[in-house]
């Protein structure tokens, strides 16, 4: 305790000289409060204009969210990208979460190698992961012709490809390293006290896995969760490499107002919507994680 | 005792099913090299035979050269840029005591909450304002803006693995805030500094999403693979191309990780 105390006092709290701390924050906070901050402000304000064909646009309007509002393919176009991203971040978490508890619980010296394996594929190329699929998939591709080969289809099918299934597998499979690694580390730091108190206390295994393990990893489980769900929501790519004209997401919609059809103001005006459901998102997540009464 | 055994079954299920998960995790993209040495336009079964002749196709491209060229200038400037900005908004989060400091590392995290469409469409409007227009010089910015929550991830939990005795010490005995960080904090933390400029590199070799908003009339290879890919004769050369790819990724991402561990071990076993 009385080391505690000299340690405060000889502490060099205040010595950080200005121009050291000028220095050290000012790449940080030229990146942070320029590249991020001012350029989502630009695209608040953005969609608030009007489009003459100028960068910044005209007038000051809400036009555009009535656009958003009234016109139903939109609200088809938006559901539909909820619903996507939500199949997929529910495929992802609920088969990631074996994979973690064996990592937490039963990889033992395997396990740095495992946690190596399945968070390697997180750093190579998005855009392979999706052509890969799309060799799986495609009308002439790996499974067609596998189904063939061995005898159960005559017929090669279209049934594969530009499908909604075909993105949610896609996303799915693309984004499955995200999620391990929040649940992995939310089990991982569960004391092992806990768990053998709850056997001590005559749980058995199941028991003690929905009463003990479960609510103390669900932080974990829900930024797995907002992890996958805040790219796969916004995502362009994969509906337009394995999706096809009826799985236009949200995020296609963006891009086309950025490019061919040329409305920035719609365009950000759709960007400002997507950002107000994820913060709705984060918020249901956070109240949720406040529930389970989060750790950290 | 039949606890225990129950344990072990339990786990011997759950280690089959982890298997399983892996094969599902690395079958597809291992199709891509599998399919890059096989004698066909098409990517089916039965293979056809072996033949190198895609790899050869991919020697001699000037459009595939110069996507490659702009590639790892980009990367490597990015990652600089990534790994300086990680450094210095981790450092001051956890030692500069500023309501500031804190909220650039928060703010820094913040993309992780963003999806790339957003990231690209407000860089795209800044870079406009600006007068760079798209350009080799905005898609370094936007790819330090993606790269930068890696790169405070990692730098953050390597500071923080620090014993806080050895910065105190430095201070203690005389050293400026600029020496404590240059000659005691910067190297003790270098195999993460390396790490995290390594993974920030494969983050911008390999990124897609901003950089489509963001180039103008020089590609990255990721933006050569994309136009490659309305070609169905081009195939079997992009799968040539992303098996060269692949096996980059692996022993780059590989290394930072061994580099990322081998720096926390070396923490845990010297504390202070």
């Amino acid at each position: 305790m009385s080391s505690t105390i000299v340690a405060a006092r000889s502490l060099p709290e205040n010595r950080i000289s200005p121009v050291f701390r000028f220095a050290m924050l000012l790449p940080g906070g030229l990146v942070t409060f320029f590249l991020i901050l001012f350029a989502l402000g630009l695209v608040v304000f953005l969609a608030f204009r009007g489009n003459d064909g100028s960068l910044l646009g005209v007038g000051l309007t809400a036009e555009n969210f009535l656009t958003v509002a009234t016109d139903p393919l939109y609200w088809t176009v938006t559901l539909r990208s909820l619903v996507i991203a939500g199949l997929v971040t529910l495929a992802t978490v609920v088969t990631a979460y074996p994979v973690a508890y064996y990592l937490a619980f039963h990889a033992g010296r395997r396990r740095n190698l495992l946690l190596f394996l399945v968070t390697l594929p997180f750093w190579t190329s998005y855009l392979l992961r999706v052509f890969a699929w799309k060799i799986v998939l495609a009308y002439n591709g790996v499974l067609n012709s596998t189904f063939i080969e061995s005898g159960l289809w005559k017929e090669p099918t279209l049934a594969f490809l530009n499908t909604p299934a075909a993105v949610v597998v896609t996303l799915a499979h693309a984004y499955a390293p995200f999620a391990i690694l929040p649940i992995y580390v939310a089990l991982d730091t569960i004391p092992k006290s806990l768990l053998e108190a709850a056997s001590d206390l005559g749980a058995r295994p199941f028991t003690s896995f929905r009463r003990v393990v479960l609510p103390n990893s669900m932080p974990g489980v829900l930024a797995a969760a907002l992890v996958v769900f805040v790219p796969t929501v916004g995502d362009y790519v994969t509906p337009a490499m394995v999706g096809g004209p009826a799985s236009t997401m949200i995020g296609t919609l963006i891009q086309s107002q950025f490019g061919k059809a040329n409305d920035w103001p719609f365009g950000a005006a759709l960007s400002v919507c997507v950002m107000l459901v994820i913060l709705c998102v984060v918020l249901v997540a956070r109240g949720a994680d406040r529930r389970f009464g989060s750790r950290t | 005792m039949s606890a225990r055994a129950n344990t072990n079954s339990d786990g011997r299920w759950l280690g089959l099913y982890v298997l399983a998960y892996l094969v599902f995790l690395y079958l597809p993209v291992l199709l891509i090299p599998l399919f890059s040495f096989n004698n066909s336009i098409q990517a089916a079964f039965p293979l056809q035979g072996f033949t190198l002749d895609w790899y050869r196709t991919l020697y001699g491209n000037p459009a595939l050269s110069g996507a490659l060229a702009n590639s790892l200038v980009i990367g490597l400037i990015a990652a600089l840029g990534a790994t300086l900005c990680g450094i210095t908004v981790s450092y001051m989060d956890l030692y500069g005591r500023s309501p500031l400091a804190s909220a650039i590392s928060a703010i820094a995290r913040l993309p992780i909450l963003i999806p790339g469409v957003i990231v690209g469409i407000s860089l795209l409007i800044l870079v406009n304002l600006i007068g760079l227009g798209p350009s080799r010089i905005s898609i370094v910015l936007g790819h330090i803006l993606v790269a930068l929550p890696t790169t405070v991830v990692v730098m953050r939990s390597r500071f923080a693995a620090i014993p806080k005795t050895i910065r105190e010490a430095a201070l203690d005995l005389g050293a400026s805030d600029w020496t404590t960080f240059r000659r005691v904090m910067l190297p003790l933390s270098a195999p993460a500094v390396l790490s995290a400029f390594m993974l920030s590199f494969l983050i911008s070799f390999d990124e897609f999403i901003v950089v489509f908003f963001l180039a103008g009339t020089e590609p990255t290879l990721p933006l050569y693979i994309w136009s490659q890919l309305r070609f169905p004769r081009s195939l079997p050369t992009v799968m040539a191309l992303g098996t060269v790819i692949l096996t980059a990724s692996f022993i780059i991402a590989g290394t930072a990780e061994i580099l990322r561990h081998r720096g926390l071990g070396a923490a845990r076993r010297n504390p202070a």
